[in-house]
């Protein structure tokens, strides 16, 4: 089986006024369809460029970049967008939904870039169910400011998902959340992925790691370690945990 | 070009945005109402001068006596005293193109009835003055080529005689003095208003030329001659020929007569509205431009503050000309949507001055269609600029911009 995500020999090299930085140093890479990998590393370990190029943002200096069996690596900005928009679903850590814009619109605006037209109902049927994997399917009409943090970043991973991408690419998802709500989103993720959706994701906090299947760490631009996480964590099951965890603590705080 | 869904997300973005995009409308509004309202003022001013020339009667040639001078000494304007009845007749009657002639001979004097007086001006002239003119009678009859022929004591007279002198009373077949002779009143003339001078030409008592010459300004000359072209097109042809014809029968003096032609005063009359127009309309053009600026200053602010927004565009699959789109369709709707609401305000506005102020305002369709069509050359001429920068910027920067 062809991986879906297929790197050789990457370099990422960018002029900075007249220094050269040399963010990536020539990492190959497979990424398997069905994987949940976790992207790992201190800042400036080149792991941010890295997701860039795995996102078609941004295009390798050197090497080649094989998405799904064909060579992105070379294309145009316009071909690299309808790459994006069919191919790729984005979760950022800050959600990016447009404000004062429902859910549901939010969802729809992946559609609305297709490179054939959708009809207006699809797109609302599509947005719809997408909603419904992530449990929002009640709160379409709500708009960004009128949900919780949580809620955001499922309608963001909605919005990832509507044009049914090979590889969903998550940037720091749980950064800008609390613990409990952290979970819950690893969560989303966790069953997505049992679905068979092929999810790649920074994150610099271990525990959240230890949700993901595979572990990459980077330093100065290269991988320098690559595990299958042993003791993996579920989300149900810590979920579970922390909501004993809280009777307990309610309890004792009675007496 | 997904040109239907860009529309979309352009509606969408300015329902976002609503008290902006009606502010950032309002430029426009201002203007297109503006300009609207300008040249309807600009329009009503003309066409009330045309109708009131067209009011002094159609086609209309008249020679007018010129200046003579005797031992040296000047009379000026109208200081000849040769103008005849027959030189009347003989333009009639040699001059081709020629359909009517009225002889006019014009004098104030103190009139009397009903135990009351007014000073008026005394008009003769020849039975097919009204025809020429325009003008018809209220009531009652023109004197007739039979009275002109007997100087017989006959008149017609203007509405202001009737306020003034027969108040309450039909003045049919009552007399009217002048200089203390007693005139008949055979007929009423229809209201005409004040004339482009400022004068009000209601204030008449119309008798027959013969009359006048003979009875009451006592002179054997004429104060003007009134001609009646078949046609506008023949009126310049009738005037040379007219100058051509009077000097013929003078035998060679010295020309002492004017012949004017109608279309001269309407042309000098109405290219004075049509530059007070052009310099209102082009007054309020620089409010319209004005407005456009101002929709070019918020699009780029709006493109700055929505940086972000364009990234996550851009990250899901925009092009960069699905940017350049939207934002050229929103301000192409901000500035129709402005021109619409713009042309309805210009519109309101003109009817409330025709109604309030009395003027007289004329909304010109050719004003409404320009300036909805300008609006949308404004939109897309300001918008372009802030609308490019959008479509060229950097998804990762936008999505990191702060």
């Amino acid at each position: 089986m062809t991986p879906v995500v297929k790197l050789e020999e990457i370099h990422k090299v960018y002029q900075s006024g007249e220094v050269e930085v040399h963010a990536v140093r020539g990492i190959s890479l497979e990424i398997a369809g069905g994987e949940f990998v976790a992207l790992m590393g201190a800042s400036g370990s080149g792991k941010s460029s890295l997701m860039n190029l795995l996102g078609c943002l941004d295009r390798p200096t050197r090497g080649r970049y094989l998405l799904d069996g064909t060579d992105v690596s070379g294309l145009e900005r316009n071909e690299r967008a309808d790459i994006r928009n069919q191919k790729l679903g984005f979760v950022f850590q800050g959600f990016n939904l447009l404000s004062r814009t429902t859910a549901l619109e939010n969802v729809e605006l992946p559609m609305l870039y297709a490179p054939v037209r959708i009809p207006a109902r699809e797109m609302r049927e599509r947005a719809m169910q997408a909603l419904e994997i992530v449990g929002l399917a009640k709160r379409a009409d709500h708009h960004p400011s009128q949900l919780s943090g949580g809620q955001q970043q499922r309608v963001a991973i909605a919005r990832a998902l509507v044009n049914r991408p090979q590889v969903l690419l998550a940037d720091e998802p749980t950064g800008n959340l609390d613990s409990k709500t952290s979970v819950e989103v690893m969560g989303v993720f966790q069953k997505l992925n049992e679905q068979g959706i092929t999810i790649v994701m920074v994150t610099h906090e271990l525990d959240i790691a230890q949700y993901c299947k595979r572990n990459l760490i980077m330093r100065d631009g290269r991988v320098v370690r690559d595990d299958i996480v042993a003791k993996r964590l579920f989300a149900e099951t810590e979920l579970l945990n922390l909501q004993r965890a809280e009777q307990d603590a309610a309890l004792t705080g009675e007496i | 070009m997904r040109l239907a869904a860009t529309t979309i997300i352009s509606l969408r973005a300015l329902r976002r945005n609503k008290l902006r995009s009606v502010l950032t409308a309002l430029g426009i509004i201002i203007g297109v109402a503006a300009v609207i309202a300008m040249v309807s003022i600009g329009n009503g001013a003309k066409s009330q001068v045309e109708a009131q020339i067209a009011s002094l009667g159609e086609n209309i040639v008249t020679v007018f006596p010129g200046s003579t001078s005797r031992g040296g000494a000047s009379f000026g304007r109208g200081g000849s005293s040769t103008l005849t009845p027959e030189d009347a007749q003989a333009i009639l009657n040699e001059v081709y193109g020629v359909v009517a002639v009225s002889p006019g001979v014009r004098d104030r004097q103190q009139i009397l009835a009903n135990g009351l007086n007014w000073n008026t001006t005394i008009q003769g002239e020849g039975t097919d003055f009204l025809g020429i003119r325009l003008w018809s009678l209220a009531s009652g009859n023109m004197f007739s080529e039979a009275d002109v022929r007997s100087s017989a004591k006959v008149c017609v007279i203007g509405q202001t005689i009737v306020d003034e002198l027969f108040a309450g009373v039909d003045p049919i077949g009552q007399t009217l003095r002048i200089r203390n002779i007693p005139f008949k009143v055979l007929g009423v003339l229809s209201k005409k208003g004040y004339n482009y001078f400022g004068s009000d030409q209601d204030d008449v008592v119309v008798v027959p030329y013969s009359s006048a010459m003979s009875r009451i300004s006592r002179r054997q000359y004429l104060s003007s001659i009134t001609i009646q072209a078949a046609d506008s097109s023949l009126m310049s042809v009738i005037q040379s020929e007219t100058e051509a014809l009077l000097t013929q029968r003078r035998n060679g003096r010295e020309p002492d007569f004017m012949v004017r032609n109608q279309q001269e005063l309407a042309e000098a009359a109405t290219a004075t509205t049509k530059t007070m127009t052009v310099l209102l309309g082009a007054i309020a053009g620089v409010s319209l431009m004005v407005g456009g600026i101002g929709i070019m200053n918020i699009m780029l602010v709006s493109v700055t503050e929505r940086t972000r927004e364009i990234g996550i565009r851009l990250a899901v699959g925009a092009h960069g000309r699905d940017i350049l789109a939207q934002f050229l369709i929103e301000a192409m709707v901000l500035s129709l949507m402005g021109g619409t609401i713009g042309i309805l305000l210009g519109v309101s506005i003109s009817e409330i001055l025709s109604k309030v102020n009395n003027w007289p305002t004329l909304v010109s369709t050719s004003a409404i269609t320009v300036a909805f069509f300008f609006s949308g050359a404004v939109g897309v001429f300001f918008g372009f600029y802030p609308a490019r920068q959008a479509s060229r910027l950097d998804p990762i920067d936008a999505l990191r911009y702060e």
